[in-house]
């Protein structure tokens, strides 16, 4: 078995709104070449099986999974893809190498979503077609009744939610891979049209096309690697109740409780102390404050203050979204947890360029599955 | 083995339960609308048959000649950036009568479906196109045969700018 496994190797192309000169494969094959060379790997000879993220009815083919190995160098190799999301993916390389069976892992995800004419029609298929979906409403809807519930039972304020959209807005316009950096004032963010009040249409993410590969490779192989390998410490996943009827609509357990299983397993006890900053889901603005508080980076309701007090900024106590987030970045669909991770590894080897923050050690990325899931993922990277 | 069966245990639906409301069931249709940014290679691809060309691409490599062409070699992972026109004439690999329409419809006369080795590219590469102008039982593995174009004014970038492959008059 092997104990500890590594990122040894980093690839992405994007995240723009349209990539109209790339296929889909095409940008798969980007972002993985970079990760090879990355890595310092030859697909063909040295990695030894492939994990992809993707969801059939984002990609407009079905059985998608037979339509990623050639552009990834794995043709008659060991190769599946997981409906989930980046992360899901991540833990499933992950466990991969620590069978034993396999050293050198590759897990990729993008997101080609300018070709989906239809999104947010596809997205209510994710509604259940008997009980919800007759009602036919925008899904946005799930996250209106979820901040609604959560401003209610926190005292969480729109202005405190609003704050997140200026801050990752922000922080994008370091990060030349973001689509969407800008100034934004507080109130230019609250004077948005509605979207599914409380929800203001510029606090949700626009969307990004994209690609993120990562090499990953036990311990051993990884020091033969790499002398700046990313260490995975802890991963965790967890799935609230699927029903619109009875989930807790305040909280996000989920991310709680995956946070919780990848804390075990890094042997965090108090996150606040031991993990230097994150990259956590804010497809909408309020779930990153509902996420900081789910992590156990502060009480439920303090998440809108610390950000008010600028201690998630960059040059705060506990840099959140540095990258810029879904919010600045762009949201690319099922590859969104691998584009946080991807921050925090690349914060972790001091390469994040402009936005490098200091003396980072421990480093954690969660993602959610967007509405109307309750499915989320987390990962606690050292270096 | 169903035909011996005189009679089935249980209730039989019948279309008319449905029209009337006596089976309860939820129906709804996905607008899924899709527009797949061709790309590179393929790109180049649909816009040598919009010319009349079946575009290959080389890898330098292997030296294998792939056809459609792609932008890395599914087999070296090295880059291919040769495009080699090649022939519309091929033989056949493998192919399949169809009697049955992509919509579930009998038909009497089949579609033939067919992999054609495309002259000019290595062994074993080839299109999935269909076979016309041939009685279906004379069709065999190892025929040759040639696309059939549909007329320059009409072509329009697409797979269908090809609109069947005959068999060529073996010498
Ligand atoms: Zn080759």
């Amino acid at each position: 078995m092997n104990e500890r496994v590594a990122i040894v190797g980093l690839g992405w192309v994007g995240f723009r709104p349209v990539t109209p000169e790339r296929s889909y494969k095409e940008l798969m094959y980007e972002a993985a070449l970079r990760a090879y060379a990355d890595a310092g790997v030859n697909p063909r000879r040295d990695v030894e099986t492939f994990v992809t993220v993707a969801e059939d009815f984002h990609e407009g083919t079905s059985i998608f999974d037979e339509y990623v190995p050639d552009q990834l160098g794995a043709a008659l190799k060991p190769v599946h893809t997981i409906g989930g999301d980046g992360l899901h993916g991540l833990a499933a390389a992950y466990m991969l190498v620590r069978t034993g069976q396999f050293d050198l892992v590759v897990v990729e995800g993008h997101s080609k979503v300018s070709n989906l004419l239809t999104l947010p029609e596809v997205t209510a298929y994710a509604q259940d077609p008997v009980l919800n979906r007759p009602l036919r409403l925008n899904t946005h809807f799930v996250a209106g009744l979820e901040m609604n519930r959560y401003l209610h039972e926190t005292g969480t304020t729109r202005e405190q939610c609003a704050s997140v959209v200026v801050k990752n807005r922000y922080n994008a316009l370091s990060n030349p891979s973001a689509s969407y950096g800008a100034e934004l004032t507080l109130e230019e963010v609250l004077a948005g049209p509605p979207l599914a009040w409380p929800l203001g249409r510029r606090e949700a993410a626009e969307q990004a096309d994209g690609a993120i590969v990562m090499v990953l490779a036990s311990e051993d192989r990884a020091r033969h690697l790499t002398d700046r390998p990313v260490w995975i410490l802890g991963v965790g996943w967890c799935n609230d109740s699927p029903s619109l009827e009875n989930r807790d609509w305040a909280q996000a357990i989920y991310a709680r409780e995956a946070g919780r299983m990848a804390y075990r397993q890094a042997g965090i006890g108090n996150p606040r102390d031991q993990i230097d900053f994150a990259e956590v889901d804010d497809v909408y603005a309020y779930k990153e404050l509902q996420a900081l508080e789910a992590l156990g980076f502060c009480r439920p309701g303090e998440a809108g203050e610390l950000t008010e007090a600028g201690v998630t900024a960059p040059d705060g106590d506990l840099p959140i979204n540095v990258s810029g987030g879904s919010l600045g970045v762009g949201h690319v669909l099922d590859a969104t947890g691998l584009a946080r991770a991807l921050e925090v590894a690349l914060q972790l080897r001091g390469e994040a360029g402009p936005r490098q923050l200091e003396d980072v050690e421990v480093g954690l990325a969660q993602s959610w599955r967007d509405v109307p899931t309750t499915s989320g993922a987390v990962v606690i990277l050292g270096n | 083995m169903t035909a011996n069966i005189k009679e089935f245990p249980g209730t039989p639906l019948s279309e008319q339960d449905f029209a009337e409301g006596n089976i309860l069931f939820n129906y709804d249709e996905l607008r899924g609308h899709f527009a797949w940014d061709t790309g590179i290679a393929i790109g180049r691809y649909l816009a040598a048959l919009k010319e009349g060309i079946i575009l290959g691409a080389r890898c330098t490599t292997c030296r294998k000649i792939v056809v459609p062409p792609r932008i890395v070699c599914e087999w070296c992972f090295r880059p291919m950036h040769e495009y080699i026109p090649l022939q519309d004439t091929g033989t056949v690999n493998t192919f399949s009568l169809c009697y049955v329409t992509w919509d579930v419809k009998r038909i009497e006369e089949p579609e033939i479906p067919a992999v054609i080795e495309i002259d000019g590219a290595s062994p074993l590469h080839g299109i999935m196109h269909m076979l016309g102008e041939v009685d279906p039982p004379k069709v065999h593995i190892g025929m040759r045969v040639q696309a059939v174009w549909k007329p320059a004014e009409e072509r329009e970038g697409a797979v269908t700018d090809i609109l069947y492959f005959r068999p060529l008059q073996e010498v």
